[in-house]
């Protein structure tokens, strides 16, 4: 049994918008990214959160066992769950002997030895591919293109199946250029498996306020159904 | 025995002796494949449905009753038939002569005949009045015999929604034994019983069972005339399956006649009905359309079933429901499924007929359903908001294979098994009424053992649980001290004759207690444990309202802590129940349901330590209280499903509304998904399950603009209701419950 601990923002028993079939999602405290259009504002801080034991962060994943069916699982998201990589090297083994499938949700900010072995461990990889440009990536996530490209270069070599997502932010990222640009890269990376574009919501207006931060992207609207469905169809 | 009308089924003792689940056992086909064999509805039916709704309208713009006979006492012969559309109707039968049109029916009480009557407009005729003037209802009956103290616990709502002024209903005749033997074999049976009941010593118990024996033939007769009344000889069984669906129709018609019971039942018939749909099929006297719309307009006969209501009696159950409960699926004893083509035809009625509340379609859910159905019922649920779900692997083993659920989760043995319907305690209230040494702090009543009220700074958990004990243990033996009362009298003066006469005449009972405010009082005591509860004193030192500071578990987030709190006090009610003996020796179980009573149980109850404020409504049924819950979904559920169907053997109703796309992206996620969450929930044991898949904002645009949304059906707590007919307290209710979202 692991004697490391999380820090967690969140524990949701049911998620069935991040992977694959009915999934205990795990929100992770902690990101080094500072993304223009993030939703989860209250889980970049490193040391926020609740400190969870190893132990009592899986029983409440087995909790959740009896209702994943077939295709569901746990994924760890967050935050950044790269930033607590140890504590997970220990927690998904105990995981995976219960044959339960994991996922784990990120940016790709960090490719080191750590990773690699929990990307191994992992059943699938939700990677966040923010924007197709290298200036609108740095400038939007103060994070660079090439380590989101190592990281799926990588996954690729390994061939750990791989759903790409991005978040489409109207007048940002929304023109069908660079959605095809996104949906070209199945054609370099075979571990691809689905690309999903989730449209841009602004329903975190009120955790901003409340952390008085600033939400850089206030003035853009949400994106539609529809928008999400016209790109689609326009790259298709 | 043998008929003509048998050839073609399977024989077995179901020959010999009445005995319907033998003949189902020997004849059914079970179906494991999809629904794409499924018909939509035929012109003919859509047109029946236009007649229907053009009623239906008229029936809301005249406040909810479209007209009322205030001249005839509801009897199974005392009125003309009624038509739909006579030529085009396939299944026929109205409660009075006209379709909607409410009958009077005040054997259970004349007061609440007359106020009914009222309410809309009517005046209860001289006629009605001067004929129940010479006979005692069984509402005159319970008032002779209630003492002082079960008054008081009436009035303080301790006791509440006790079936003392209606009918208690929650009795389902075997309606199918007049398909399968028709009257006259049903009338002998009972000869016989009634000659062997002859030959007992006559003790006040055997002349009791004599007397009902002899009614519950002259009821058979009447059915019989009856139907006569429609056209129909149905003394000999049914030759076809729309006989077979007519003459079961016939007796549950009979019952609603007679009886103006809470919650009238309809039984397990949809597997039944599909061996005579199967046999006239292999005679290719029958195709898949036709047979569609048999069911079709059996059902559309079902949700035109009514009864006179007063404005009282729907502040408790709202909605206008009849509990014409349908339990469709579950698994056989020898492991096949109970799954028929019928089963699916029965759920497609919401397809083409459009979502409604009636009749309470109810899949009774096994992990091993094929999955086909399975599939179905997810996609109709998503769809409609019109189906429940209750645990054929859990009732199974107590109730067998033959068993159907009366109103909203009660199970019982069909025809071989009766309830005495027995309301629900505020477990809430009893709390507080502890708290205070025998003062209810809301109306002042003292009642119970007194004693002064807790007198500390901060309340004491090992303080507060002690009194809780004394005044539990009180509870418990006035509550079923009460309801022998009432059904002594029921029996006496209001005896189900007809439904009686369609059950064995050795009938086993269960006596089936409720509580309320289940989760309320758990995080009460979880509060008073672990987080710092100062009560706060009126100017007389009782209690009124508590300060809470700190947090503490709340029930609904799968925490030990609280959730065996909850189950520890669903189970010490159980056992303080058992300790007083019942009325017939009937068999003490229990509930966690409280239809909408919830709105009104909280109005009746004063602030509690878990810092519900005097007045807001409980969480419905066993449901954790609304947006406590902060794990999501599936702990809410695991917490719910930690309470034992042991400890409630009469079911623990819990209501999920999720919106849907929290449930998946695509609609075939969304299926699969809502197939895998019933999955894990009821493989951990629990009972029962409302499924809602609906956005808040929907019900916040109908209750702006009922006119706009005159079909939106949403499950409440064993019930669907149409939720425009709700009130508008019990509307703002339903829409601060927990909407389970994606984060």
């Amino acid at each position: 049994m692991t004697d490391l601990n999380f820090r967690i923002s969140s524990f949701q028993s049911l998620g069935t918008v991040d992977g694959p079939g009915v999934r205990a999602v795990v929100f992770l405290q902690g990101c080094p990214l500072r993304c223009h259009c993030c939703h989860n504002p209250e889980t970049w801080d490193i040391k926020g959160g609740n400190i969870i034991s190893g132990e009592e962060l899986l029983h409440k994943i087995l909790r959740c066992k009896a209702y994943f069916g077939a295709k569901g699982g746990v994924t760890f998201s967050g935050g950044e769950p790269l930033l607590q990589a140890q504590a997970l090297l220990k927690l998904i083994p105990q995981l995976k002997e219960e044959n339960i499938h994991v996922a784990l949700d990120t940016s790709g900010c960090a490719l080191n030895d750590t990773v690699k072995k929990l990307i191994d461990m992992c059943d699938l990889v939700l990677l966040d591919y923010k924007y197709t440009t290298d200036d609108d990536y740095f400038k939007y996530t103060s994070m660079k293109k090439s380590a989101v490209d190592d990281f799926l270069s990588y996954l690729n070599q390994v061939g750990k199946p791989t759903w790409l997502r991005q978040v489409i932010i109207p007048t940002v990222n929304d023109s069908n250029e660079s959605v095809s640009i996104l949906f070209k890269l199945k054609d370099k990376y075979s571990c691809i498996e689905k690309i999903e574009l989730l449209p841009f919501r602004k329903l975190c207006i009120e955790k901003y306020k409340e952390l008085g931060i600033n939400f850089p992207f206030n003035d853009k609207r949400e994106a539609t159904k529809e928008d999400i469905e016209k790109l689609k169809n326009a790259v298709n | 025995m043998n008929f003509n009308q048998w050839n073609g089924f399977k024989i077995g003792k179901w020959q010999d002796t009445i005995d319907v689940r033998d003949f189902i056992q020997n004849n059914y086909q079970p179906y494991e494949a999809d629904s794409s064999f499924l018909c939509p509805a035929t012109d003919r039916t859509k047109a029946l449905m236009e007649k229907f709704r053009i009623l239906q309208k008229k029936e809301q713009e005249n406040g909810g009753v479209l007209s009322i006979d205030v001249d005839t006492v509801s009897s199974i012969c005392s009125y003309a038939p009624g038509y739909l559309d006579k030529e085009n109707e396939i299944i026929v039968g109205f409660q009075t002569d006209e379709p909607l049109k409410r009958g009077v029916n005040p054997f259970g009480g004349i007061r609440m005949a007359r106020s009914a009557c009222e309410a809309y407009g009517y005046k209860l005729s001289d006629n009605v009045e001067n004929s129940f003037k010479y006979r005692t209802t069984h509402n005159d009956g319970v008032f002779r015999v209630y003492t002082d103290e079960m008054k008081a616990a009436r009035h303080c709502a301790l006791l509440t929604g006790l079936p003392d002024a209606y009918g208690r209903g929650r009795i389902i005749g075997d309606y199918r034994r007049i398909a399968l033997y028709g009257i006259d074999v049903l009338i002998e049976e009972k000869q016989k019983d009634k000659k062997e009941i002859g030959k007992n010593t006559m003790t006040a118990d055997n002349i009791r069972l004599l007397e009902e024996v002899s009614q519950q033939i002259a009821f058979l007769a009447l059915i019989k005339e009856m139907a006569a009344m429609y056209g129909f000889d149905i003394s000999a069984p049914a030759t076809n399956a729309k006989e077979a669906i007519q003459w079961t129709y016939f007796g549950y018609l009979a019952a609603n006649k007679e009886q103006n019971g809470a919650a009238m039942s309809f039984g397990r018939t949809s597997t039944f009905f599909d061996i005579y749909i199967q046999r006239d099929m292999d005679k290719g006297i029958l195709t898949e359309s036709q047979a569609q719309e048999l069911i079709d307009d059996l059902v559309i006969k079902l949700r035109m079933a009514r009864h006179l209501r007063t404005p009282e009696y729907n502040e408790l159950f709202g909605g206008d429901p009849m509990w014409i409960t349908e339990s469709i699926g579950g698994m056989g004893e020898d492991n096949r499924t109970l799954v028929t083509k019928s089963s699916f035809r029965i759920l497609q009625t919401l397809k083409n007929l459009g979502p409604a509340p009636e009749p309470n379609l109810t899949v009774l859910w096994s992990d091993r359903l094929p999955e086909p159905f399975k599939a179905f019922c997810a996609e109709i649920s998503i769809d409609t908001d019109s189906i429940q779900y209750e645990n054929d692997d859990i009732m199974r083993t107590s109730y067998g294979d033959d068993y159907a659920i009366a109103c909203c989760v009660s199970a019982m043995k069909v025809g071989k098994q009766m309830q005495f319907f027995g309301a629900r305690t505020n477990l809430a209230k009893l709390l507080l009424l502890a708290i205070n040494g025998g003062t209810d702090n809301m109306t002042g009543t003292k009642i119970g053992p007194q004693m002064e009220p807790i007198s500390s700074d901060v309340l004491s958990f090992d303080e507060v649980k002690e009194r809780f004990d004394i005044y539990l243990e009180w509870l418990s033996a006035l509550y079923v001290n009460t309801m022998n009362c009432i059904h002594y009298m029921h029996d006496k003066y209001a005896y189900e004759k007809s439904q009686m006469a369609l059950h064995d005449t050795v009938v086993q009972r269960l006596m089936a207690f409720g509580v309320a405010g289940l989760s309320v009082a758990a995080d009460s005591f979880s509060a008073i444990k672990y987080a710092t509860v100062k009560p706060v004193r009126d100017e007389n030192g009782i209690i009124v309202d508590f300060i809470t500071e700190g947090d503490f578990p709340k029930f609904g987030n799968d925490d030990d802590r609280v959730d065996s709190i909850a189950h520890d006090l669903l189970h010490d009610v159980s056992v303080e129940l058992k300790k007083t003996p019942t009325y017939k020796d009937a068999v003490h179980t229990l509930s966690a349901l409280t239809i909408t009573s919830n709105v009104m149980y909280g109005k009746k109850t004063g602030s509690t330590p878990d810092g519900r404020k005097a007045g807001e409504a409980f969480a419905p049924g066993a449901n954790p209280m609304h947006n406590r819950e902060t794990n999501g979904a599936i702990a809410s559920l695991n917490s719910v499903s930690k309470l034992s169907y042991l400890d409630a053997r009469d079911g623990i109703s819990n209501t999920f509304s999720i919106v849907p796309e929290a449930l998946g992206k695509t609609r075939q996620e969304q299926i699969e998904n809502l197939v895998a969450i019933m999955g894990g929930y009821f493989n951990n044991c629990a009972h029962h399950l409302n499924v809602n898949v609906m956005n808040r904002e929907l019900l916040i645009k109908a209750y702006e603009n009922p006119e706009e949304y005159p079909n939106l059906t949403i499950r409440v707590s064993g019930y669907a209701v149409n939720f425009c007919k709700l009130s508008k307290e019990q509307q703002r209710e339903v829409i601060s419950r927990t909407f389970h979202e994606s984060m």
